[in-house]
């Protein structure tokens, strides 16, 4: 199937000479959700914004639904949807005005029965006569998606939707993405957190210092950052790992004064159990153990340093 | 869509409705204005000036001041029309649709344009609660107007663009159209200039501007409506120009 959106060897570098984007390739299939994940700085706004026009890219090509998004840029667009990161609202405009508004921009016309829909599914009516200074910073938000909304989109940018949100809005928001998957819109969304990707993702992306460095399926990738450590602090410190512990693969780490296990909480059997008894088995004592999670930092740099194939 | 209609018309009325909510200070400061101008020039100056080449003072000062406020108001309002949304961020809409430049210029340059002409209409309406004005030419200065209100405010989109701060959004109306404006024959003839002055004045272009204005009501200017027909035009064709490459390369508008 042909993708939704398909960038080749996308290139920026702004006027200060910094390089915000490096060949990037990426294909977007019809109708999935695809999480962009990097830390900040890392270039997902920027390859947002080229693609909805408002950043002119350095070189590379980008097509939404076929369309080439500069020499067809009116065909492109019309598909397209976007909520910046950024909260930019017209102050003395109403809700009903400015959602309006936007329908007409992208080239549609009037349709006051589904700006009702938008506005009620996002819990706008009641403040449809309102103007949008006298509202919060949530219901800012909430309008901005609106407005993306107006002109019923079959791409929906959304860049770090759920920064500075409360956790009822998240999960609306959660759920409304949902539902407009289900309506068959494409959605890509940018955010800082992984259980976000989790929880909405059918892909994920992850990009650092302009590079895309990752594509993959949100099962796969989750099974990688399913991984914990086991650390042990040893009461007596040790030279070599006994070779009846060589089943587990663990490292020796400070002086021999820590065992390190990496294992694997999806799986159906972790191996703590048996090697902490095969541990007192052989007589050696421990005086504290932790487990922690991968952090999405020590994930970007494991993923940046190992060659793929190889972190898995 | 081979022109986006309902985004133009979005965007006029996205414009007129802000020109609405100061529609009370828009309309009744030209009338004060205007009222002010003519208590001052019509009646102290022109107690001694009685007449500039046969046309009475008071009314030959009408279209200088209809000039003067239209100059302005057109490069204020076309200015801050573009420039809000940049400063406000919420350019990034405009820029994400599937709009034209042309459009986009069509849009808003023609909502400023409407409220400039609305404008010249009211000080023409206020004048002649003072002095007694026969348009010669009435559907030529109607023309003149239209003409004359694009092209500035094309002419303020452009510095709308180009300008970084509010300070600078000021600057060129109040700095350079203002007293050019003054100079350039809104209250007197260049005729009534020593010689040396009036070749000056020829480089002025508003001079051309005003004088063909003039000649709309009287039939007679400072020079030929020719040339100040092709003045007018030439200026909008600049504008124009400076426009389409504006949009070409993003400038100031664009990453
Ligand atoms: N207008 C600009 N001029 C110069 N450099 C810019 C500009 N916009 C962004 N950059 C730089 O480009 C890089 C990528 O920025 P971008 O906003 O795309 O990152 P991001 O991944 O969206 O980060 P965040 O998670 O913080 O939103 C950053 O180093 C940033 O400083
Ligand atoms: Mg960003």
């Amino acid at each position: 199937m042909q993708p939704i959106i398909s960038i080749s060897n996308l290139t920026k570098t702004y006027k200060s000479g910094h390089q915000a984007l490096k060949r990037v390739d990426l294909d977007i299939r019809k109708g999935e959700i695809f999480a962009l994940l990097g830390p900040n700085g890392a270039g997902k706004t920027t390859m947002i914004s080229i693609i909805c026009g408002i950043v002119n890219p350095s070189s590379g090509t980008v097509t939404a639904d076929g369309h080439d998004i500069v020499r067809d840029f009116r065909a492109a667009r019309t598909k397209i949807g976007l909520v910046p990161q950024e909260l930019h609202t017209d102050s003395f405009e109403t809700v009903m005005a400015t959602v309006t508004f936007s329908r007409g921009l992208f080239g549609k016309a009037p349709h006051p029965a589904h700006i009702e829909k938008i506005l009620k599914d996002l819990s706008l009516w009641e403040k449809r006569n309102t103007k949008i200074q006298e509202l919060s910073g949530g219901m800012k938000r909430r309008v901005m998606i609106a407005k993306a909304l107006s002109h019923e989109p079959q791409i929906l940018f959304l860049d770090e939707p759920t920064a500075g949100v409360d956790v009822e809005l998240r999960r609306d928001m959660w759920g409304l993405v949902r539902e407009l998957r289900e309506s068959g819109v494409t959605i890509i969304l940018t955010t800082h957190y992984i259980e976000e990707a989790e929880e909405m993702a059918d892909r994920i992306g992850v990009i650092t210092k302009g590079e895309l460095i990752l594509v993959e399926d949100k099962s796969v990738l989750m099974q990688k950052l399913g991984r914990k450590t086991l650390t042990l602090n040893l009461s007596e410190p040790m030279t070599t790992i006994p070779a009846e512990l060589g089943e587990w693969a663990l490292t020796l780490k400070a002086d021999g004064n820590e065992l390190e296990y990496v294992f694997d909480t999806n799986a159906e059997r972790t191996g703590i159990p048996s090697l902490l008894r095969r541990m007192s088995d052989l007589g050696i004592a421990f005086k504290d153990l932790n487990t922690r999670q991968s952090s999405l930092e020590e994930i970007f740099v494991n993923l940046v340093h190992t060659p793929a194939g190889e972190a898995s | 869509m081979m022109f986006n209609r309902h985004a133009v018309w979005s965007i006029y009325k996205f414009e007129i409705a802000r020109f609405g909510r100061t529609i009370l200070t828009s309309l009744l400061t030209p009338v004060i204005t205007t009222s002010l101008y003519f208590i001052v020039f019509g009646s102290a100056i022109g107690s001694r000036m009685t007449e500039v080449g046969g046309v009475p003072y008071g009314a030959f000062i009408v279209p200088g001041l209809i000039m003067l406020s239209m100059f302005t108001e057109s490069i204020s309002n076309a200015s801050f029309g573009i420039y809000m949304p940049k400063w406000a961020g919420t350019i990034y809409e405009l820029l994400s649709a599937p709009v034209s430049p042309f459009e986009t210029v069509v849009a808003y340059v023609g909502a400023a344009a409407t409220k400039s002409l609305l404008l010249g209409l009211v000080i023409f309406a206020t004048a002649h609660l003072f002095v007694d004005v026969q348009v010669a030419h009435p559907l030529l200065m109607l023309g003149f107007m239209v003409l004359i209100a694009a092209t500035f405010c094309l002419f303020g989109f452009i510095i709308g663009i180009w300008a970084k701060s509010f300070e600078q959004l000021q600057v060129v109306p109040l700095l350079i159209v203002m007293p050019m404006t003054f100079l350039g024959g809104a209250f007197y003839s260049i005729d009534m200039l020593p010689a040396a002055w009036r070749t000056v004045a020829l480089f002025n272009p508003i001079v051309y501007l005003i004088s063909g204005f003039r000649w709309t009501f009287f039939g007679k200017g400072d020079v030929a409506i020719g040339i100040s027909l092709a003045a007018t035009c030439g200026f909008l064709a600049i504008c124009l120009v400076i426009i389409s490459w504006m949009f070409k390369t993003g400038y100031r508008l664009k990453n």
